[in-house]
């Protein structure tokens, strides 16, 4: 066993509401700047959608990620296509700027210093790359809110395998659905954008996981984009370095959840740390698709195991790292509820953020232009909520986002879901059939000690619960090169370095 | 450590330090923001080298009971990218001042040694006036210095004063809630100079009409916690995630815990996502829909079976005992008004008999019950409480819910329906009762309800026969026609709605807003699912209730801070005026009306519900029921200088001698002539808010009445003729604004069209109070930087226009002088007893008698060289008249002196008071911000627990019953500035309010009403499910009712508008958007960026192929009224027949040309819209159907009911 430490990450998505509070928090912070306008570290997306940058997830043409050949081994996407350095120079995979958009800001100044005139000013969009006037045809959140969209939703490429039929039902009322599904950096376990980086400035930090890209080593060459699936690293057009999402490991290491974390306000995310067995990681990464989430779930390790736990201090991984581990909401989620699975597990980076489906409502029926619930036949008792057959949410499409295509894996978590709802109401409100509480509570594969945990841990959670960040001890990092009794009185002063950098 | 030099040793590594080196900052302060958007979330602002760099939410809420979820963080994607605001090339940096006024102005400066002469010599010239009044809006705007433009204004308020009267100077700005201070500087600063404070909570159209018809009350609602306690949450018109983001994970969570929700909205849209049910209902017809709600529960919970839980609640809390006269209706009867307790013999002489309302004991008959307005206001104290006991000797009383049983007759009685035009008659059990006025039939509310909504229990008459009778009014199957929504879902929908109600007592609770209050017959639309509420006992339940959210207006510190901002300190009363009716009248809007019955269902024969809404307005006003500035076609400075020439002493005399010059037609009252120029408006001071688009009703119609500019309106006048008695002139006046001063720190619309332009500070440069609905606690706007450039915080630049106007005063008004302030019939005061009947004193009903059937007349001491002083001192009125918040009067005078004991002068100190001296007298200080909030804290009985004891040991005397005990263990909290900023605190429970908050409990609206029999402030006391208002009655809205959606082709949008070629005329529906909180961040940069550069207009897939629409094309949208120019966003999450433009955008970004209005740029999405009043709403003189700011009244309706055409713009020019 070669166990290490991560700290991981658990979007709930039954409670996103698509405020985007992350991507602005994200945004004020760090991507701020001339050449990352366009860069969302952080963004959050419609589905169905095609995302940003437009149609990420198709990876016939970005070619990201990992693909497992004919004898069952693993080798990246990119190069298995375009064999390896012959297009170092060419990389065709790579998004344009018409992926993303042109960023842009307007001529406010307009609207001070108009001269008089016969009519109002107003201030026009301009490009913040070339300054001039521009008619704005794309930005990062184009498609939001655009469930029903006969250009975007129909488009989402998680639809594969959908009839005609089936995709224009998804433009009528009694079937239409969106939600949204925020995005950051995987911090994955596998890596692809590591693996494709020919400068070797990708890293995954031993400490935390944490994937970052070393902004001195950055030597411009892009591979990272075109190999990371999900589309999270990003070039800096002013600087002529890439950066991508870095965890804010500045606020975590100094006991502050990530800026995106802090300032969900639907209360979404959790963050804790995971262990898992780097042994495993290439066998994990390699099986068939339909088992890839059962893999992923086994490459991660029982803190409270003596044996895990002995592998883990041999390793180095701190003891404060381990209490850390064992107080993860991310475990409960992942691993003892099987509630969390990870995003597009087929791109075999073995990502480190998972999510938990969200819940949508019941179907309908529309008759003579007068709309009616579907399958009227329970009417009255106790309110009665949406089960996975009448629920707006196309199985196929939920199991080709979190679970490889396999639809027994999604199928369960919504049981087990409906399941703690049930079981909450008839503790609260008593008003549930005792034979219909067993029958959900089993089809859920639950019992009320579980559900009643689940609930506190999705519905009640503190700051506290919600981020359990293990303390990064920082003396022994800065000890590398500079004694601690030092630099506490030393740090700050003196000018800055200036990046190399061409600002 | 050896295993991380596997990967990555920390010496390779120290790059890393290029983002730490970010992340430091130097501090971090607490502030919030000032936007009308209901979060008040509390933030961190970071500041880094003196610049503030970005902002976190705060997480260090104190926890509610351990049952319910944190509240932490609170805090959205606008909120956010607040600090993008802060140097942003928009920032309104410096004064500004538009070029022709700043030449016109310089010039008669040089001529004019007094500066109020020459700001006469520009406006008492035609073309001078002319000529900066057409440059608004148009460029031009010049940079200027403080001392100039406090000189102009201050010289333009004295000559308006001394002209006009002060009465003509305006002052708007939005929801005090968002910012206390900065609010009540400039109210402050105008009542002082005897302007006019205009309200704005009605003029949104968020004044729900509905919670004053039955509860008395503005609006009263759970915090957000509160949904967590809800078993069965019904969520309508209100897109929780798009406008309370902040508070919506409790839905989610509540759901997580078992409950039920529910969504009524009519495109799938972000709320409905959340839901367990969507249910599409057909935009604007949610009251069919809840009608047929009612009709099941009425049907199943009541008449077939009676759940015991439910009929309690209606006898204890609601009016359906009570019994209302029956009165002959050519063969069948109608429902009148209820029975009055001095008509019968046993209550014939009791104090204000007219106002006492009578129950049927089973035992013994007829008895009045305590609690209704008549021991309100009567000089026994201790009777105004809701037990159920005889008013007159304490006997209890048991009240027959219904005469089913024991009636002595069944009478038919005659109900309208308006959707079908259609009169029918069903049968309701009575009693005979012996009155002075004979022997008279009567029924009590509940039976009257079951025949309204067709329930027939065996009675004859035209009752439905079952749930599918399509043609019975209210049925499932009635409702079908116009919701779209089939029988099964409301039957469903009511039943688990009723279910729930009864195995949780009364958890089962609506969240409403915008979109259903937007609509002409709010009120209608509103009353039928509280009637739901009630019959299930939902109200005054955590987890329950009737829960509103638009506007930020739970100013949890009222009773201070009312002294404060109306300067009740120094006098009273203060002129506050109605906004709905002024604008409909100033801005001339209603002379594009024609008779409102061209548009509204009324019944047939009706006595007033008739005719142009312009004559019922100004019947309102002159009977007392409305407020209208300026009050009368004369300076009211002179009016009382000339009876105190004719001999006139004192309020009284000077009073009667202004009714008889007005009898004899000699003087005239403004609003009956406002088109003339002694009638207009003459100065609009604008801070806060975007008063001249965002809510502007009818923007482009102030373009042209107010400001004199451009305009996009093809529509035609349409009142000539039709009105009959306010004067018509020919032709409309254009441009009534001598000047317009905007008060912002982004140049907004409004900004862009004021005369003059005054930087003021962000929400993070200034110290202010900031409270909501949405939460129960009270949080600091502070300063994290100091305003910069060149702005002040609104409290300093109302405190220097003040000082200004002082200095300059002597020259133009050597003496004080006396102003004469009408004000009308006030709620909350003895006025709710005046007028029992609708007596029109011009019409010969009855003589005018101010304070009686005309509006009271006050004299007011203005000495305009003190405004400054006064302005900076807390006056000495309060410390004898107490305060007042929501009709709870609290003494203060013991706290008013422990504030004279600081110390006079020194620096604002966030945690000390100080005080003033001036003209021999010591004051407490109000110099700075600091002062005023820290006063607030201290007097307030939510933030000083010694004062809410004693405010509810005053409460007890009145009621009758212990209240004092909710507040014994809060005595010793008191809470400072200094306080709120190191961590939110928590409002304490107050008798202001209705919420008990105590040991974490969540507020939820009537729980005191209920708990601890607290009465409503209505007529009878209780909740009125009957309104017995004789307008009511006659416009046939006694009972809950429905009235059809507005036919489009009678309300003359679109009239001269081509709809020609490819083009949908379509309902235009602006609800609350996701990227902006009204027209606040519509400019910000992050997010035009995360949506689409601006906003477009929401079409429906087909609809928009049936025009050749594709997604992201320049359409315009248009109608009579104006036009604005976007782009489409194609959704089949739309309704078709149906488009949306998100609430509000400025016409300032991004804005084309329009072709289809001769090459003009577009304008906003209040282009389009134009106001009309629903004159029901005006009904006034009695009980809860008397005047208060910001309570009473038409609201700006209209904005839901407006069609518009869509077409693709042809051709795209800048």
């Amino acid at each position: 066993m070669n166990i290490r430490a991560q700290v991981s990450m658990v979007f709930h998505l039954d409670k996103c509401i698509g405020c985007h509070t992350c991507s602005v928090a994200c945004k004020n912070i760090w991507t701020d700047r001339k050449g990352t306008e366009y860069m969302w570290w952080n963004n959050v997306e419609t589905k169905p959608g095609t995302g940003y940058p437009t149609l990420w997830e198709d990876q016939d043409r970005y070619q990201g990620g990992w693909e497992r050949d004919e004898n069952g081994k693993l080798k990246l996407k990119l190069q298995g296509r375009a064999r390896g350095l012959g297009n170092l120079f060419a990389n065709p995979a790579l998004p344009t700027l018409d992926d993303y958009y042109e960023p842009w800001t307007y001529q406010y100044d307009e609207l001070f210093n108009a001269p008089e005139g016969d009519d109002q000013p107003t201030a026009r969009p301009v490009s913040l790359i070339t300054g001039k006037h521009m008619d704005i045809e794309a930005g990062p959140n184009w498609d939001d809110d655009l469930g029903g969209s006969p250009v975007y939703a129909v488009n989402d490429p998680n639809l594969e395998g959908l009839s005609d039929t089936e995709r224009e039902q998804l433009n009528e009322l009694e079937r239409m659905v969106f939600f949204y599904l925020p995005r950051i950096c995987n911090h994955c376990v596998n890596a692809a954008c590591v693996a494709a980086c020919p400068a070797g400035a990708i890293y995954k930090r031993g400490e935390d996981g944490i994937v970052l890209l070393n902004q001195d080593n950055c030597r411009a060459w892009r591979m990272c984009i075109s190999g990371c699936p999900y589309k999270k690293t990003y070039y800096n057009w002013s600087t002529g370095k890439s950066e991508k999402c870095i965890l804010c490991y500045p606020r975590l290491e100094s006991g502050h959840a990530p800026a995106c974390f802090h300032s969900c306000v639907g209360r979404i995310r959790y963050l804790g740390a995971l262990l898992y067995d780097a042994d495993e990681i290439e066998a994990a990464a390699a099986v068939p698709d339909a088992e890839l989430v059962q893999a992923h779930r086994d490459l991660i390790k029982d803190p409270f195991d003596p044996e895990v736990i002995a592998a883990a201090r041999a390793n180095g991984v701190p003891e404060a790292m381990l209490e850390a581990a064992r107080n993860s909401p991310v475990y409960k989620f992942v691993k003892t509820w099987g509630l969390a699975l990870p995003l597009h597990a087929e791109y075999r980076t073995l990502p480190m953020l998972f999510y938990v489906p969200p819940m949508l409502p019941i179907l309908a029926a529309q008759k003579d232009g007068v709309y009616d619930i579907a399958g009227a036949d329970a009417i009255g008792g106790p309110p009665t909520f949406s089960t996975l057959e009448k629920a707006r949410v196309p199985i196929r499409f939920m199991a080709s986002l979190f679970s490889a295509g396999n639809e027994d894996v999604v199928a369960e978590v919504y049981a087990k879901l409906l399941a703690v709802r049930t079981y909450m109401r008839s503790q609260k409100v008593g008003d549930v059939d005792p034979t219909e509480l067993e029958t959900t509570l089993a089809r859920g594969g639950t019992n009320p000690e579980e559900a009643e945990a689940i609930f506190r841990l999705t519905a009640m959670p503190t700051f506290d619960e919600r981020f359990v960040l293990p303390p990064l001890g920082r003396d022994d990092a800065v000890e590398a090169t500079v004694d601690p009794y030092t630099a506490r009185s030393h740090a700050g002063f003196g000018t800055r370095k200036p990046p190399e950098r061409r600002w | 450590m050896g295993w991380i030099q596997d990967l990555v040793d920390p010496k390779t590594r120290r790059w890393e330090e290029f983002y730490r080196n970010r992340w430091q900052h130097d501090n971090a302060v607490r502030s919030t923001h000032g936007v009308n958007c209901t979060g008040g979330c509390s933030w961190m602002v970071y500041v880094k080298d003196g610049i503030i760099t970005w902002e976190m939410q705060a997480t260090d809420y104190p926890l509610l009971e351990d049952s319910v979820p944190p509240y932490e963080p609170r805090g959205c994607q606008r909120g956010i990218s607040a600090s993008w605001y802060v140097y942003s090339p928009i920032r309104v940096k410096y004064p500004y001042m538009r070029g022709p006024l700043m030449d016109l102005w310089r010039a008669a400066r040089a001529e004019h040694e007094n500066p109020v002469d020459a700001w006469g010599s520009i406006v008492e010239d035609e073309t001078k006036r002319a000529r900066f009044q057409k440059a608004r809006g148009k460029g031009g705007f010049r940079r200027t210095d403080w001392d100039e433009v406090l000189e102009v204004i201050s010289a333009s308020l004295l000559y308006t004063a001394r002209k006009w009267g002060p009465d003509r100077v305006f002052g708007f700005s939005p929801i005090p809630a968002m910012s206390y201070l900065s609010y009540a500087a400039g109210s402050r600063f105008l009542q002082l100079f005897g302007g006019v404070n205009m309200s704005f909570y009605d003029w949104y159209a968020d004044l729900p009409n509905a919670f004053p018809e039955i509860w008395g009350d503005q609006t009263d609602v759970c915090e957000s916690a509160d949904w967590y306690k809800s078993k069965y949450i019904v969520a309508m018109g209100s897109n929780l995630n798009m406008t309370r983001t902040p508070d919506v994970h409790f839905i989610s969570e509540a759901r997580h815990e078992g409950t039920k929700f529910t969504v009524i909205a009519p495109d799938f849209n972000q709320v409905a996502k959340y839901a367990d049910w969507w249910i599409p209902v057909t935009a604007g017809q949610d009251t069919a829909l809840w009608m047929a709600v009612n009709h099941v529960i009425l049907k199943e919970f009541h008449a077939d079976r009676q759940v015991p839980y439910f009929i309690e609640y209606l006898k204890k809390y609601s009016d359906s005992t009570h019994l209302v006269r029956l009165e002959p209706d050519g063969d069948t009867y109608g429902a009148g008004r209820y029975l009055r307790a001095n008509l019968i013999d046993r209550y014939r002489d009791v104090e204000n008999g007219d106002w006492k309302l009578l129950m049927w004991d089973a035992k013994s008959g007829p008895k009045m019950p305590k609690g209704s307005v008549g021991f309100r206001w009567g000089e026994e104290l201790g009777k105004w409480n809701l037990t159920l006991e005889d008013g007159l000797d304490d006997t209890p009383i048991d009240p027959e819910l219904t005469f089913l049983e024991t009636h002595d007759a069944v009478l038919q009685v005659g109900f309208h329906e308006f959707a079908s035009g259609k009169s029918a008659r069903r049968g309701v059990p009575v009693r005979y009762v012996e009155t002075s006025e004979g022997r008279v039939p009567v029924a009590t509310v509940y039976d009257l309800l079951m025949a309204q909504f067709g329930v027939g229990r065996g009675l004859a008459g035209d009752y439905a026969k079952s749930f599918d009778d399509a043609d019975a009014p209210y049925t499932p199957a009635w409702q079908e026609q116009f919701t779209g929504i089939g029988r099964e879902t409301v039957l469903r929908l009511a039943r688990e709605f009723a279910d729930n109600a009864e195995v949780t007592n009364g958890k089962s609770m609506i969240i409403i807003g915008a979109s259903i209050n937007h609509w002409y017959n709010n009120n209608l639309a509103y009353r039928a699912p509280i009637t739901s509420l009630i019959l299930c006992g939902c109200c005054g339940v955590n987890g329950g209730g009737m829960n509103h959210y638009v506007g930020q207006e739970k100013l949890t510190l009222v009773s201070p801070w009312t002294s404060l901002a109306f300067a009740l300190d120094w006098q009273r009363p203060p002129r506050q005026q109605q906004s709905p009716t002024w604008h409909y009248v100033q801005s001339d809007q209603w002379r594009y009306d024609s008779e409102f019955t061209d548009y509204d269902a009324v019944p047939p024969d009706a006595k007033w519900a008739k005719g142009h809404a312009m004559d019922l307005a100004a019947k309102a006003v002159r009977m007392g029921w409305m407020p209208f500035y300026p009050q009368f076609d004369r300076n009211p400075l002179e009016l009382v200088e000339e009876a105190k020439a004719a001999g006139a002493e004192g309020k009284d005399a000077v009073a009667a001698h202004v009714v008889d010059r007005l009898k004899e037609g000699e003087i005239g009252l403004s609003v009956d002539d406002p088109d003339a120029e002694e009638n207009w408006p003459r100065i609009w001071l604008i801070w806060r808010g975007n008063a001249i688009l965002s809510s502007a009703k009818g923007h482009e119609f102030f373009l042209r009445h107010y400001l004199g500019t451009h305009d996009s309106i093809i529509a035609e006048e349409a009142a000539a003729g039709k009105v009959k008695t306010v004067v018509w002139r020919e032709p409309a006046p254009r441009g009534k604004m001598d000047l317009v001063v905007d008060i912002n720190f982004r140049m907004d619309t409004s900004a862009l069209y004021s005369d003059i332009v005054l930087p003021t500070a962000t929400w993070y440069e200034k110290n202010d109070l900031n409270t909501t609905d949405l939460h129960s606690f009270v949080h600091p706007l502070s300063q994290a930087v100091p305003p910069v450039w060149e702005s002040k915080s609104d409290w300093d630049i109302f405190k220097a226009l003040a000082k200004k106007v002082s200095e300059l005063a002597p020259e133009t008004f050597p003496e004080p002088v006396t102003d004469l302030v009408a004000r009308p019939l006030m709620h909350d005061t003895p006025d709710e007893l005046s007028q029992m009947e609708v007596e029109d004193w011009r019409e010969g009903d009855c003589e005018p008698v101010p304070g009686k059937t005309f509006p009271h007349l006050f004299l007011v001491e203005r000495d305009y060289s003190q405004i400054y002083d006064k302005f900076r001192s807390f006056g000495p009125n309060v410390r004898a008249d107490g305060i007042t918040g929501n009709g709870v009067h609290i003494p203060i005078e013991k706290f008013y002196d422990e504030l004279l004991e600081n110390p006079v002068g020194g620096t604002p100190d966030p945690r000390r008071l100080r005080c003033v001296e001036w003209g021999g007298n010591r004051y407490p200080a109000l110099e700075d911000a600091l002062d005023a909030a820290n006063l607030l804290l201290r007097l307030a009985p939510e933030t000083n627990g010694e004062v809410a004891y004693e405010a509810f040991k005053a409460e007890e005397e009145r009621i009758g019953l212990p209240l004092a005990d909710l507040a014994e263990g809060n005595r010793s909290v008191r809470m400072t500035f200094a306080d709120l900023k190191a961590q939110p605190r928590r409002t304490l429970v107050s008798p202001c309010w209705t919420g008990i908050v105590n040991d974490g409990r969540p507020y939820a609206a009537w729980c005191i009403n209920v708990e601890r029999l607290v009465p409503w402030r209505t007529l009878s006391g209780r909740q009125h499910l009957y309104v017995d208002h004789p307008y009511y009655i006659d416009f046939g809205e006694h009972l809950p009712t429905f009235k059809p959606k507005l036919d489009p082709r009678a309300t003359g949008d679109i009239g001269l508008s081509s709809t020609d070629g490819p083009a949908l005329v379509l309902n235009y529906i602006t609800p609350h958007g996701k990227w902006h909180i009204h027209s606040t961040y519509y400019d910000n940069l992050r997010m035009l960026t995360l949506s689409r550069g601006i906003e477009p207009c929401w079409i429906n897939d087909k609809d928009a192929a049936s025009i050749g629409i594709e997604d992201n094309d320049w359409v315009e949208v248009y109608n009579d009224n104006g036009v604005m120019v976007t782009r489409a966003a194609v959704s089949a999450r739309v309704q078709p027949g149906t488009c949306m433009v998100y609430h509000s955008p400025e016409r300032t970004i991004s804005i084309p040309k329009s072709q289809v209005r001769g090459g003009r740029r577009g304008g906003g999405h209040n282009s389009l819209t134009r106001t009309r009043i629903n004159p029901v709403l005006l009904a006034g003189g009695q009980a809860q159907f008397t005047y208060g700011f910001n309570y009473w009244g038409p609201i700006g309706v209209f904005t839901r009911d407006t069609y518009a055409v869509v077409r693709k713009l042809e051709k795209l020019e800048w």
